[in-house]
């Protein structure tokens, strides 16, 4: 009964299929049992929080407005360049659109008004049900210069995992690329060497994406046996 | 067109082992060989280049953890320096996923072993922004907080030396370190209940007030160390051998830790004062006066006086703390989100207390529902990122949180600074010695369970 709640059209009004994450239904994860309770009924959309529209507010519109200015320099206008940007919870993120990720990322270092020099590293997430942009590289960059921090995230799908390497602006992404490579399968084009870094050379998949099966030991009581931890019954 | 010969120091070369002896490939002429087995191997033939890779670790006393050096040698100038990292790999970003918001504390605390109380700082700051409870924490909580982060920093800093020196030698250095650093991890048993591992720290505040008469024990032990960490300094600082062993060694100027993303002690070696404690506070820590401690040798030897004043910077920040103690709660106040339980020592050690097992089992149903819905399914975050960067002892610790809305983490990244800044192996060490490549490990610190995660 609760199965085919995940492909019901749970999106709510002025929410686009960007941030549109996924559906929460039944009361906690409870699959095709005999749930009387009424709540397996539930569907609760989860939304991540929608693109923000200028003025941003604080420093947020002069990085803003700098990006936009160096990117024009460049014959590359703003929009072509971001897909949107994001103020939430104090913090700005700017979704780039991979084909730009190394000319914006040359702006960020090398635009005076700007000046991130220093580059925290990629994080990977992957969100299967964001259709067509499965997987995320989330980069944090830190101004020492203005005392400013900016989040880049930039998307790719499944079937196509190629983000460009930054590793050319920024070094230190070598081993922060190569463990995103490693453990989402994200393939950073122009890395001077991309490698497994904290699996083995010959393991199989990336261990950390959602579609990752895990392992885990069915033990077995009296003929029940206990699934892996994303098959069990747990709260959502 | 001449062939290399390959030598990779490992195994040995007797014939029953199959490890050992020599095969050739594209590259020429590969030799294994170990210890005393360098004499079975003849000189590479006239016109013909020798190349030596020696392969250091990843179980070797002096690589600080289990970092496998890999070094290309000529002589004993290292041409080539690359790190192999992974062997501490535990999957706790992956199992994060699949525990609560609260549980994820016992697994961060377990990545940097020699920083618990700082990954678990960081997670939780970045978990109360996605919450959006930053501004409730109480005042004592977060002093507290800074408090046994700065102690900590000084354990973590104690053990730097001490294994540092121990890897070059200076045992003294490391009998004393590890001497002193005892004194406060007992601080962090009678706190926190454990030595290493604590999660103490926990979303909306920390697990547990003081227990009666930490405070006193806090300020002897200051006192204590104050001596004490002089007796280290007075070893080393001005050693000559030490110096000889640390001084230009390593080099690793502003430009290539800005390109290598580097923080903490070696930035700082650098003579820039980036500290995010002054440039980004946290947990209040624009109320503390401090200093933000600078050399501008750009070597091992800066990093280690770094490192020495850094402890006297963070006991006097410990001594403000314990001065700006108020009595207070230590938890936030919504009860939707604090840990229901109040902790105890009891006479089978650390546990729930028994008033709150009384009220919950025989008082107040709803206080027992309320106690089992918060601790089997916990609080849900609303969907949404947060980076929070802290300064830890080895530099710029992150810890990127995703919800996706559920009651457990989305995905959580930590950018840890010994990941990062173990990059610079090849920088510093490269067209060194051998023995400079264990001082310039040694002075970036990392810890392998931070590394590998």
């Amino acid at each position: 009964m609760t199965e085919s709640n995940a492909s019901l059209p749970v999106i709510p009004p002025g929410v686009t299929n960007l941030e549109l994450l996924d559906a929460r239904d039944g009361a906690f994860g409870v699959k095709g049992s005999g749930d009387t309770s009424g709540f397996g009924g539930l569907v609760d959309p989860r939304v991540m929080p929608g693109a923000s529209q200028a003025p941003f507010g604080g420093w947020f519109d002069e990085v803003a407005e700098e990006i936009e200015l160096s990117l024009a320099d460049q014959g590359l206008p703003f929009a072509s360049a971001t897909e949107k940007v994001v103020v939430d919870r104090g913090e700005i993120t700017f979704f780039v659109r991979r084909e730009h990720l190394l000319a914006f990322v040359r702006v960020l270092r090398d635009e005076p008004g700007l000046r991130f020099e220093m580059c925290s590293g990629v994080s990977g997430v992957h969100y299967p049900s964001d259709a067509g942009r499965e997987l995320h590289a989330v980069y944090h960059f830190l101004s020492i210069t203005h005392n400013r921090r900016i989040r880049v995230e930039v998307t790719a799908p499944d079937a196509d995992p190629h983000i460009p390497s930054i590793v050319a602006v920024y070094p230190t992404c070598d081993w922060h690329e190569r463990e995103t490579w490693d453990f989402f399968g994200i393939v950073f084009d122009g890395h001077p060497a991309l490698t497994r870094i904290a699996m083995p050379d010959d393991w199989p998949g990336h261990p950390q994406r959602k579609d990752y099966p895990l392992g885990g030991i069915p033990v077995e009581y009296k003929g029940a046996t206990i699934p892996p931890p994303d098959q069990r019954r747990s709260y959502n | 067109m001449s062939t290399d010969h390959v030598t990779y120091g490992s195994a040995e070369s007797g014939s029953s082992d199959p490890f050992a002896g020599s095969y050739d490939t594209t590259e020429g002429t590969i030799y294994n060989v170990s210890g005393g087995d360098w004499d079975t191997i003849s000189a590479a033939p006239e016109g013909e280049k020798e190349r030596i890779v020696v392969n250091m670790g990843p179980q070797h006393p002096s690589t600080h953890g289990v970092l496998r050096l890999i070094l290309e040698l000529d002589g004993e100038t290292v041409t080539e320096a690359r790190c192999g990292i992974g062997y501490l790999h535990t999957g706790i970003e992956k199992n994060m996923e699949y525990r609560s918001w609260v549980q994820g504390v016992t697994f961060v605390t377990r990545m940097d072993y020699l920083t618990p109380l700082f990954n678990e700082t960081a997670y939780c700051l970045a978990v109360e922004k996605l919450l959006g409870i930053t501004d409730q924490i109480p005042e004592r909580a977060s002093t507290i907080r800074v408090m046994m982060m700065e102690l900590n920093r000084v354990s973590s800093h104690l053990v730097a030396l001490a294994t540092g020196g121990m890897e070059l030698g200076a045992l003294s250095a490391m009998i004393f370190g590890f001497r002193d650093r005892e004194l406060i991890l007992d601080i962090f048993e009678m706190v926190t209940g454990l030595r290493m591992n604590n999660a103490y720290i926990r979303p909306g505040g920390v697990a547990q007030d003081l227990p009666e008469g930490a405070e006193q024990k806090i300020r002897d032990t200051v006192k204590l160390l104050r001596k004490r960490l002089k007796d280290t300094s007075n070893l080393l600082v001005d050693n000559s051998i030490w110096m000889g062993r640390t001084v230009g060694i390593g080099y690793l100027d502003l430009t290539g830790c800005m390109a290598l993303g580097i923080t903490g002690p070696v930035l700082r070696s650098t003579g820039l004062p980036h500290d995010l404690r002054k440039s980004q506070p946290y947990c209040g820590y624009e109320n503390y006066d401090f200093e933000v401690v600078t050399e501008t040798t750009c070597d091992v030897y800066g990093r280690f006086l770094i490192r020495v004043r850094e402890m006297e910077q963070s006991l006097r920040i410990v001594e403000q703390a314990l001065d700006r103690l108020k009595p207070g709660p230590v938890m936030v106040a919504d009860k939707k989100i604090a840990w229901p339980s109040k902790l105890a020592v009891g006479s089978d050690g650390q546990g729930n207390s028994v008033e709150h097992i009384k009220e919950i089992m025989s008082e107040s149903m709803e206080a027992l529902i309320h106690h089992f819905k918060l601790v089997t399914e916990g609080f849900h975050v609303e969907p949404g990122q947060a980076y929070v960067a802290i300064e830890s002892p080895r530099g710029e610790l992150a810890c990127h949180v995703v919800s996706s809305g559920g009651t457990r983490p989305y995905r959580v990244h930590f950018r840890d600074p010994s990941f990062t800044n173990l990059q610079a192996v090849a920088a510093m060490g490269e067209g060194g010695q051998v023995a400079d490549i264990i001082a310039a490990v040694a002075s970036i610190d990392p810890v392998m369970g931070g590394v590998d995660r």
